[in-house]
């Protein structure tokens, strides 16, 4: 992947993108590509800006510079119904399911189904358990969001992202909290259903040893920037400090533990008025 | 000196964005509302919410304010020697003010807090954004049909604790004291004025509808997507709500009752 792909091969073009909260920047130069059907995983510490890249990806932010490319629609030219419409094709997992808490396991995944379709209320049935069947949850489709574990909720989340058949599934941190059964098997689910659907995927996750199994591609941000990237046996095999530190949970390297402060001797000895 | 200034221009600034922010919310939702009315069973839902589970509340404080309005009218009208036209105080009092008012700010209590709290919980719990991820629009699936629940169900309200307080004063004035029965009935029927009193009545508590159920759904939308967001944003819900309905309530008994009647 690390050769030039011609541009109808690339679902998501990020280009040169900058993003600041206010004037606190947190993305600056970022570039990446995500190439149809492949699962692209977007890694970094806590804070680094994955989530913001995401949603910008998504048309929820507006980048402050560069451009962001959605199946060839320059995000920051569509109108808002142009939005809607690029999105119907578009499927999202939050971090902690974001399941409607006032509607069922299956009026969840109904959601979409029932708002962008006409289709008659037995095949919405049917696509319906076909989802939940997909994510092993079919036998769970009359419980209550509040009934489930956090691992069963995010792979009811995920049968509702993949309700329409999206062309680019987004994922922020889908392994957050799981418990290692759940993790891998939600790792997986992400897998197969990249696959089965030829769709596209992008993983905002700092999971480094599942992902580095069921990914295509990894970006490894720091302090807002892209600054590693390669196939997971690349990555396995790079001697780029960030990385080596990153992936063996090293204490030191680049990435600093502490928040950016002044010097810890100096301020415990302030004598304070 | 320079600091009291600044944080008092700070809040004005702060107070007169928020205003037009809101504004700006009203006019989205009046956009935005085809939803609500093209699937009203939408709205159905919130009536139910708002309307339906506040009725105990309301009923139950209707009777009670009947209670003690046949209790106190009886008390001043019969030093008058005029206990028969407690129909009539009970009546015009319900219709005119404490119905739509007294409603109002249980409304506000029970179903205004019970919005903001749902809207800011789906905020916080990312809801809001998911639906807005799935190319639904949260102000039309979420926000429009909650608001329109809360308008219809209002004056529903209010008639009904009128009704209850009507019956709270026959109940007390006329089965426990002994005011006459057709005096009670007669004399209110002849003096309420469908046009001037009823009407009227019906108007007031259909701004307070719009008011509280506006004033619910923008807290709530605009909350902070934290516990304590969420917790400010209902008490000013219930605050808010309640200054507005009384302010309003001042503002449309000027231009509507001016003794004219």
């Amino acid at each position: 992947m690390s050769a030039p792909l011609p541009a109808e091969d690339i679902l998501v073009d990020v280009s040169n993108v900058d993003f600041a909260y206010d004037k606190r920047p947190i993305l600056s130069g970022i570039n990446l590509r995500i190439p149809r059907g492949k699962l692209v995983a977007i890694m970094g510490g806590s804070g680094c800006g994955k989530t913001t890249l995401l949603r910008l990806i998504g048309g929820q932010l507006r980048p402050t510079g560069g451009q962001i490319r959605v199946a060839e629609h320059d995000l920051a030219s569509l109108s808002r119904r142009d939005m809607y419409r690029l999105r119907r094709r578009v499927g999202m997992l939050f971090q902690f399911g974001a399941l409607f808490t006032d509607l069922s396991v299956f009026e969840n995944v109904a959601f979409p189904l029932r708002e962008h379709t006409d289709l008659p209320e037995d095949m919405i049935r049917d696509l319906v358990l076909m989802k939940l069947h997909a994510v092993g949850l079919r036998g769970a489709h009359k419980l209550m969001p509040n009934e489930l574990s956090g691992g069963m909720a995010r792979r009811v989340a995920l049968a509702r992202a993949v309700a329409l058949d999206p062309m680019l599934i987004m994922y922020d941190e889908p392994f957050a909290g799981l418990d290692p059964i759940s993790l891998a098997v939600v790792g997986q689910l992400i897998r197969k259903l990249n696959d089965a659907l030829g769709a596209s995927s992008i993983m905002v996750t700092h999971d480094v040893h599942e992902s580095l199994e069921i990914v295509d591609y990894i970006y490894f941000l720091s302090g807002g920037k892209v600054v590693a990237q390669g196939t997971p046996d690349e990555i396995r095999a790079s001697t780029d400090p960030f990385v080596k530190q990153f992936v063996n949970a090293e204490t030191d390297g680049p990435l600093p533990f502490h928040f950016p402060s002044d010097d810890y001797r100096k301020t415990l000895m302030e004598v304070r008025p | 000196m320079t600091r009291l200034l600044r944080a008092m221009g700070a809040r004005t600034v702060d107070g007169i964005w928020r205003l037009g922010f809101a504004t700006r919310f009203f006019l989205a939702i009046l956009a935005r509302s085809g939803t609500s009315f093209a699937r009203f069973q939408l709205t159905i839902r919130e009536v139910f919410s708002t309307g339906v589970l506040s009725l105990i509340i309301i009923l139950v404080s209707g009777f009670f304010v009947g209670l003690v309005l046949g209790l106190q009218g009886y008390e001043t009208l019969q030093r008058y020697g005029s206990s028969e036209a407690l129909g009539i105080l009970v009546a015009l009092s319900l219709v005119r003010e404490l119905g739509p008012v007294v409603a109002g700010l249980l409304f506000a209590s029970r179903a205004g807090s019970a919005l903001t709290a749902e809207i800011g919980l789906m905020k916080t719990t990312e809801q809001l954004k998911a639906m807005d991820m799935m190319a639904v629009d949260p102000i039309a699936r979420v926000v429009a049909p909650r608001f329109w629940g809360g308008v219809i169900s209002m004056p529903l309200l209010a008639a009904l604790f009128s009704t209850m307080g009507v019956f709270g004063a026959w109940f007390i004035g006329v089965v426990f004291i002994g005011v006459d029965d057709g005096a009670f009935w007669s004399q209110m029927q002849a003096s309420v004025d469908f046009r001037y009193d009823i009407v009227n009545g019906v108007i007031k508590s259909v701004v307070f509808g719009f008011a509280v159920a506006l004033i619910a759904v923008f807290e709530g939308y605009d909350s902070a997507p934290t516990a304590e967001g969420v917790s400010r944003a209902i008490t000013r819900t219930v605050v808010n709500s309640a200054l507005a309905i009384l302010a309003l309530d001042f503002v449309l008994t000027s231009f509507m009752f001016r003794g004219n009647g």
